[in-house]
């Protein structure tokens, strides 16, 4: 199987008051097409940092980062916004939902980008709303949604692209046991089903079970 | 289509902020255009003399009056072609809130040195034969429904008694800023009475009204006439028309000066309330554009995303206000006293300014925010805690 994430020498650090905080050192991993990876490690060890590099949502400071046949780490702002919309999709902790528009309209959102009609993004979105459970609450906002369902409409919004990385960092962080085994048998699902390959950020070893592998970072290495 | 929903959906979130900012750019606006209205009519006015004529007044105040034994004198002087004069007579038509210009005028030469007052043959040969006649602007005719040959009754005051006058003129006016408020009558009447009434206060002059052959010698001849009565009991002053009509409410003036700034000042508050409300909300959205961008929302898409929003708020904010302006300027005109200006209307150049001032306050309070959320790093933007 081909590597769809390959990361070599990853370092990656911020500025804070004119002092530079490392955050990755030399990093280097792979991830091979339609695995499941669960990224461990006690709170600060850089997790977030590591998706969000690999996501293309931030830059590295130094190393490789090729995704889905991309050297993400050469390409320009505008170049990196489209190589995001049409290969990653991304699911967060506290859902991250646009609060005035219902599940259908925040699902519907990453299609406007694309060239799709109106009536095909209708079977699109309605197609991704149907996987995840909530054919029935499409008009609902997220306000009237519980915290499981908020996540599974993000979840559908990050699949309704049908991107083939998924991103998702402590999906099941901010929820209670029950609507937690509910997005991690979904998300199981997308992997197995959908051949989505899913790289999940958790410090819950529950979740992490869920996973095909598991990688541990503390402070910024992998151990 | 979508985004235009989101900005409309944007910007009904916080309903009450949106609602108050709407109603304060509205208020704003109306304020605008009510002191730009007056400010306007004020400086119309003013351009409405003429600058071939001159004003001779007494130094000290044009309330103490002149001579009537100058006339001859000023007449005499090199480049005056004519003179006429007045005298402000006051008194009170029907009740104290009838307020025009009543002015005792010499008929022989008024509308010659006036030519916007337009009157026919007929009327000023009929105002010129009876010493009781007076002639009228149109817009008093209209106001109080008065036709030829009607008898206004003044109750003077400043010359105590009444007054009845026979209407036989009704001038109509030259340009749209001609004052059609006001009422001539013969001085040669009023002096009479004045001195039968009220010996010592016969051949009295409020000013002379000098019209000058070339208008480019207007300081040298007000300067010759001033100095024929220099050391005289009664010195004189003479200023063009223009500088009369200033001077001539100069306490208004400076009212008038303060109201053009506060104008301008109020368009700067309403920025600062929309920049406010745009700053909160765009503030409160970091977390959304950040969401926007990872999903590859361009630049240009947010920026369209909090432009319109301001431009949305800003234009209904100020088509209300601008809705609201014309009857609340009217109703403005209804509660000053009657005549108190002497026309009062919303000129295009107001409402030109308004429209600018509601889409710049649009613009500018756009700015911050849009640079805001425009140079917010993703990962920052989803640090940010609000
Ligand atoms: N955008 C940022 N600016 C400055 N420091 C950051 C930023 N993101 C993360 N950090 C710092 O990097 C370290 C790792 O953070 P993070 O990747 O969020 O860890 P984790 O997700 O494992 O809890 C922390 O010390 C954090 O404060
Ligand atoms: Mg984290």
């Amino acid at each position: 199987m081909a590597a769809i994430i390959q990361v070599k020498n990853l370092f990656k650090s911020y500025w804070r008051n004119n002092l530079e905080i490392p955050v990755l050192h030399d990093l280097t991993l792979e991830v091979e097409e339609g695995e499941f990876l669960a990224l461990m490690g006690p709170s600060g060890s850089g997790k977030t940092t590591l998706l969000n590099l690999i996501a293309g949502i931030d830059r590295p400071t130094r190393g490789e980062v090729n995704v889905v046949g991309t050297d993400i780490a050469k390409l320009g702002e505008s170049a990196l916004a489209k190589w995001r919309s049409s290969n990653v999709g991304f699911v967060f902790q506290f859902y991250n939902l646009i609060p005035v528009l219902t599940a259908f309209e925040n699902v519907e959102l990453p299609l406007l980008l694309t060239k799709l009609s109106k009536a095909e993004r209708k079977k699109h979105v309605e197609t991704a709303l149907s996987i995840v459970g909530l054919g029935d609450r499409m008009s609902h906002y997220p306000k009237q949604l519980s915290g499981g369902q908020e996540q599974r409409v993000a979840i559908a919004r990050a699949i309704v692209t049908d991107p083939s990385l998924l991103v998702a960092d402590e999906p099941t962080g901010d929820l209670d046991r029950k609507s937690a085994e509910e997005i991690l048998i979904l998300m199981d699902r997308l992997n197995k089903e959908f051949k989505k390959t899913i790289v999940m950020v958790t410090h819950d070893p529950h979740a992490a079970q869920k996973a095909s592998r598991q990688l541990h970072l503390e402070k910024g290495d992998l151990v | 289509m979508k985004v235009l929903k989101l900005i409309f959906k944007n910007a009904l979130r916080h309903k009450l902020r949106t609602t108050l900012t709407i109603v304060g750019i509205a208020i704003a606006v109306i304020a605008f255009g009510l002191l730009r209205t007056v400010v306007t009519i004020w400086d119309s006015s003013v351009d409405a003399t003429m600058a071939n004529r001159l004003i001779t007044r007494q130094s000290v105040s044009f309330i103490f009056p002149l001579p009537y034994s100058y006339k001859e004198k000023i007449e005499s002087v090199p480049g005056v072609s004519k003179v006429t004069f007045q005298n402000w007579f006051g008194g009170t038509y029907i009740d104290k809130n009838n307020f025009f210009a009543r002015l005792a005028v010499d008929p022989a030469t008024m509308f010659d040195v006036y030519p916007e007052f337009i009157l026919s043959k007929d009327e000023l040969n009929n105002f010129k034969k009876q010493r009781n006649a007076c002639v009228i602007g149109e817009d008093i005719a209209k106001q109080y429904k008065i036709k030829l040959g009607d008898i206004m009754t003044l109750d003077g005051d400043i010359f105590p008694g009444r007054w009845d006058f026979v209407v036989r003129g009704i001038y109509k006016g030259k340009n749209k800023n001609t004052d059609k408020t006001q009422m001539f009558f013969q001085w040669d009447y009023v002096n009479e009475r004045m001195k039968t009434e009220m010996p010592g206060r016969e051949n009295e002059v409020g000013w002379y009204v000098v019209q000058v052959a070339n208008p480019n010698k207007s300081a040298e001849i007000s300067n010759q006439i001033d100095a024929l009565f220099k050391n005289s009991t009664a010195e004189t002053k003479t200023e063009t028309e223009r500088a009369f009509a200033q001077g001539f409410v100069s306490a208004s003036g400076a009212i008038i000066s303060a109201m053009n700034v506060m104008s301008f000042v109020i368009i700067g508050i309403i920025m600062l309330v929309l920049a406010n409300t745009m700053i909160m909300s765009a503030r409160e959205r970091t977390r959304e554009y950040a969401v926007f961008k990872t999903l590859g929302f361009s630049r240009l898409h947010l920026t369209g995303l909090i432009f319109g929003e301001s431009m949305l708020i800003s234009c209904l904010g100020g088509g209300i206000g601008l809705f609201l302006t014309f009857p609340i300027v009217a109703g403005f005109e209804q509660a000053m006293p009657k005549g108190f200006f002497p026309f009062f209307f919303i000129e295009p150049i107001t409402v030109v300014l308004a429209v600018t001032a509601t889409i710049l306050v649009g613009v500018i309070s756009a700015i911050f925010p849009i640079h805001k959320a425009l140079n917010t790093k993703i990962v920052d933007g989803f640090r940010y805690v609000g």
